[in-house]
């Protein structure tokens, strides 16, 4: 199990260790200016000095990101959910859907702005829009791919459409809604750092905007360096949900057995 | 459905543990009382069938005036070239399609259209991989509306009855292809529907297993006497399970023959070798040819 592990996480460990070496060998022979671009050694003093504040920021972006994936996954599943046993429609809104996953989302901000302020309000939404198209389609397309053999078991043997449902087609959904919620989750933490980026006076987003005034080079590394952790971590604990729940798959290979 | 034993299954609470022979007995008087609903002696009956799809170009007919009838308690095989709509009979039966001419009807019921009339048994074993082995096998009983938990303990007799001991709490995919259609037969034969169809239950298997599987058959189905309606490309495996044999034409399908299969029952693979066994064998391939 342990060695199991050791091949799994060893090579892109010793990958990213031999990047972090060589580039901190070019930046100290090559002499470039800290505001230019930091050595990793300097990132990491920067971070441990400061970690008070950080702790602050990255604690107000996790708080924006958690609720407003957690808004946009219910909306997202909920629309699923109600669109899906009707048909006509689910025909009617399937390509609106599509086509208006095309919006840049992020660009709906300054707009959101001005209807409802400076607050926390229009960042959510926009962080709860980002998460909502692919949840949707994501579980929309898991509902409608349901096995057929299964489903005209469960037809023949008289199911309601209440049955089918919550037997069938919902447990069958699971996967593809969960790779949705991950695709949300990633897309979620870019948001609210850009939602942070437009007024105000917290959040790892912000914290950047003020380090790039600055030239605080090192900072807005220590920045994205938490930002992608983020990420990072909520798509394990994601992951970790799914493994949980999907417990029937991924040990499909003892088969044959 | 049969109220006292309701009753009995509900409120007794030595129920736990009462024995195979209890639930067996249980199951043949639910069957029982079905079949005394209803004054017709067949269970199935299905009378100048007509459907056809819309092809390519033109619509393809596929079933050209089915006329077959199963007996209560009988074992009917369909026999025919693939592709002859065998399967769409089944839909058919099941009510997921809707005939353009004739009459379908279940215990002297007409059922044209209407789902919930049948237990069915699919070509895969179509498990629910999300379910133990004991959860899928109640699936039929759970969506009549039973409560789960009192079908557990009955499902878990039967599964020791079956050769499936200790599976209970096993999901699907860790079980064999021949235990997987076991599985998939119990929950059919579990089901609150007297006519059981099973179609092609056993053609995903390897030979050996094929072998196996319809010898269990067999003792199960002489134990229990449900109506059967079979769907099979193999000519032995239909002489070997059942009491009549319907052979089909290619597309359109239409009966060729129904011949009644004489050996006395208990049936055993002894029966392979049998000379009458082997002409009725020549006959059959001879139609289908």
């Amino acid at each position: 199990m342990l060695r199991r592990k050791m091949v799994q996480v060893g090579p892109p460990l010793v990958a990213v260790l031999l990047l972090l070496i060589v580039w901190q060998v070019i930046v100290s022979v090559f002499d470039i200016e800290k505001w230019m671009l930091p050595s990793p050694s300097d990132i990491v003093r920067e971070a441990i000095n400061n970690w008070e504040s950080l702790l602050g920021h990255t604690w107000a972006t996790l708080k924006l990101t958690l609720v407003g994936f957690g808004i946009g996954s219910a909306i997202g599943l909920l629309v699923a959910m109600v669109l899906h046993p009707i048909p006509i429609i689910r025909r009617a809104v399937y390509p609106l859907i599509i086509i208006s996953q095309n919006v840049p989302t992020i660009a709906l901000l300054p707009l959101l702005m001005i209807w409802f302020g400076f607050g926390l309000l229009p960042k959510i939404i926009v962080i709860a829009l980002v998460c909502f198209f692919p949840i949707t389609i994501a579980t929309m397309d898991g509902l409608s791919r349901t096995d057929r053999m299964m489903l005209n078991y469960m037809r023949m043997a008289g199911a309601s459409r209440m049955q089918l449902f919550w037997k069938l087609e919902l447990p069958h959904a699971l996967p593809s809604m969960f790779s949705g919620l991950k695709i949300a989750a990633a897309y979620s933490v870019m948001s609210a750092l850009v939602a942070e980026w437009i007024g105000t006076d917290k959040g790892i987003g912000h914290y950047m905007l003020l380090q790039q005034a600055a030239y605080r080079t090192d900072r807005m590394f220590v920045a994205i360096v938490i930002v992608v952790l983020l990420g990072v971590i909520l798509f394990h604990a994601i992951q970790f949900i799914e493994r949980k729940l999907i417990h029937w798959q991924g040990q499909r290979s003892t088969d044959e057995e | 459905m049969n109220m006292q034993n309701e009753d009995k299954t509900k409120f007794n609470p030595n129920y736990e543990g009462d024995g195979q022979q209890q639930a067996q007995e249980r199951l043949q008087q639910q069957m029982q009382q079905r079949a005394a609903d209803s004054s017709s002696p067949l269970a199935l009956h299905i009378d100048q069938v007509d459907m056809s799809f819309k092809g390519a170009k033109e619509r393809v007919q596929v079933l050209d005036g089915i006329s077959l009838s199963v007996r209560k308690g009988e074992f009917v095989s369909l026999l025919g070239p693939s592709g002859s709509g065998k399967s769409t009979l089944f839909h058919l039966i099941g009510g997921l399609l809707k005939p353009e001419a004739g009459d379908i009807s279940i215990h002297g019921k007409s059922v044209v259209g209407e789902t919930g009339h049948v237990s069915y048994m699919p070509q895969q074993a179509a498990l629910f991989p999300w379910r133990t082995i004991e959860d899928n096998v109640i699936l039929g009983q759970e969506i009549a509306g039973r409560g789960k938990r009192e079908l557990r303990a009955e499902a878990r007799e039967w599964l020791r009855n079956v050769g499936l001991e200790g599976y209970e709490r096993a999901y699907p995919h860790m079980l064999s292809g021949g235990m997987q259609q076991r599985a998939a037969f119990l929950r059919a034969l579990l089901s609150p529907h007297e006519l059981m169809l099973l179609d092609e239950p056993f053609s995903a298997l390897d030979a050996l297993t094929r072998s196996d599987m319809q010898r269990w058959l067999v003792e199960l189905w002489e134990r229990h006497r449900r109506s059967v309606l079979f769907i099979t490309h193999s000519i032995e495996e239909a002489l070997l399970l059942s009491d009549a044999i319907y052979v089909l034409s290619a597309r359109p399908a239409s009966v060729v023959q129904r011949m009644d299969v004489p050996f006395a029952r208990p049936r055993r693979e002894e029966l392979l070798s049998n000379p009458q066994f082997l002409r009725l064998k020549q006959d059959v391939q001879a139609l289908l040819r």
